[in-house]
């Protein structure tokens, strides 16, 4: 028995009911009481996590998450519009056209998705677990500042691990409307425009051209919409359905959805109609 | 990633009852970007002689300015016109040739046997291997989609218009599923006394 207890097992004659089973939570399911917890190869530099993206003859092991987005934030007089795609690609192949990009965080805080879906799925649902445990602990809500270095602060913990993240938070607190950048290499900055994804290449050029501060509300969406509709016609991985969301001070609202085939053939008859008349 | 994936496209032709259907995307890419939507990947060769070649744009290009001199040339010397078959092995040969440096491109030939007006399709792989079902063939990016589709919708004996529902809805259907083909599709319904070319309305995304 004093073997036994040396080499720091418990007794194996008590039956495992009576064990605590806590323990056995903490021992074998890190992940539930810490979320910031992941699961990390047993290396003394688990940095080397990606030598196994080679194979034993130095290819390539291909591994596709999902990928490929457009998403974009602005902030204007009324507040802040987001809008994205709702594409998920593994490689060249379409998995869903149906993707919520939106992360509806709480009533005052949007979240964008883009990167690696499952990276930003999770750290996006732990993210709101937070702010909630915040504003429970301080009957007040989190500040859109402080969700955001709470978020950056975490990914930052598996910087160089293969982490995938770039998200845009949208919020209005105190302070008034905010918007914020954050990714997966570290970067977390405010600002009044921005976009995200393989395809904001294209959704920048039409917003720088149409973005002003005193836009209108039904201006502001349709900026939106009309920089996310052509990106999604030129970006390979973007598509599917439009989505806008609009940030006010009474808290979020959801514009509405617009699949890309409608917006094709609509923004086609507007420019017919245009060059008719000249 | 491969470079028969670098500018994306969906091809597939089938049999039907004593016709034959070609159909292709319309979309001319680099990689993620889509350049243009009105390009062409299938070839009149003859009055009842299509090619499709799906693969590298260039060499889409480059195969069939050299298929179309080939085939003139045969057709001075011989003074008839290139049987589908004919033309199929000659097609085979020449990128037999480039054995250790092959054009990027996966051919599907459809058509009418002259005389018989017998339906006749076939594929081959980058290097000439030739394919001859009975039923049909596809190629591009979006193969493995295809496969999937027309597997599912193919049944013998299709008549002209009914060939016609089949061949789109498998072509739209398969490249929707793929990130790199799409943007518009052209159909061709290969008859004895008409051909029939229509653009198909897609998604554009």
């Amino acid at each position: 028995m004093s073997l036994i207890e040396l080499c720091g097992m418990e007794s194996f004659t008590a039956p495992k009911i009576d064990r605590n089973f806590e323990d056995d939570i903490s021992k074998f399911c890190g992940n539930f009481s810490c979320n910031m917890e992941l699961g990390v190869p047993p290396f003394s530099n688990p940095m080397q996590l990606n030598q196994f993206s080679k194979d034993e003859s130095g290819r390539d092991i291909k591994i596709q998450f999902d990928h490929g987005t457009t998403t974009l934030g602005f902030m204007y007089q009324g507040g802040v519009v987001l809008s994205v795609d709702s594409r998920a690609t593994g490689g060249q192949f379409i998995g869903s056209q149906t993707m919520k990009k939106i992360v509806e965080i709480n009533d005052f805080l949007l979240g964008t998705l883009a990167g690696g879906a499952a990276d930003c799925v999770y750290w996006d649902r732990v993210l709101a677990k937070q702010c909630r445990m915040y504003e429970l602990r301080n009957r007040e809500r989190i500040s859109v500042a402080a969700a955001s270095k709470l978020m950056s602060n975490m990914v930052y913990n598996y910087k160089g691990m293969g982490l995938s993240i770039g998200m845009m938070l949208a919020g209005w607190d105190k302070r008034g409307p905010q918007l914020y950048y954050i990714d997966s290499e570290g970067t977390r900055t405010p600002g009044k425009v921005f976009s995200v994804g393989s395809g904001s290449i294209y959704a920048f050029g039409v917003l720088d051209s149409g973005y002003r501060w005193d836009l209108t509300d039904e201006e502001a969406y349709d900026l939106g919409r009309r920089a996310i509709y052509h990106a999604t016609h030129r970006d390979a991985y973007s598509g599917g359905i439009v989505r806008v969301y609009h940030m006010k001070q009474t808290g979020w609202i959801h514009i509405d959805n617009n699949d890309c085939t409608d917006l094709y053939y609509k923004y086609q008859e507007e420019k017919e109609a245009i060059e008719n008349r000249v | 990633m491969s470079i028969l994936a670098y500018n994306g496209g969906a091809m597939v032709a089938m049999k039907g009852e004593n016709c034959v259907s070609i159909a292709a995307d319309r979309r001319f890419g680099i990689q993620a970007q889509t350049l243009a939507t009105n390009f062409e990947k299938i070839f009149e060769m003859g009055p009842h002689l299509y090619v499709g070649l799906p693969g590298l744009a260039t060499d889409t290009q480059t195969v069939m300015e050299k298929l179309r001199f080939r085939k003139n040339l045969y057709e001075l010397k011989e003074n008839r016109p290139m049987a589908p078959k004919v033309f199929s092995a000659m097609l085979s040969h020449m990128l037999y040739e480039k054995r250790f440096g092959p054009f990027f491109v996966e051919p599907v030939v459809a058509g009418l046997e002259p005389k018989t007006y017998e339906p006749f399709i076939c594929n081959m792989d980058l290097i000439g291997c030739i394919n001859q079902p009975k039923d049909f063939v596809v190629g591009g990016t979006a193969s493995a989609q295809l496969y999937g589709m027309c597997e599912a919708l193919w049944e013998p004996n299709l008549g002209p218009d009914e060939l016609f529902e089949t061949t789109s809805q498998a072509l739209i259907n398969a490249f929707d599923r793929d990130a790199i083909s799409g943007w518009g599709a052209t159909v061709y319904i290969i008859e004895k006394d008409k051909i029939t070319i229509k653009n198909l309305k897609t998604r554009m995304d």
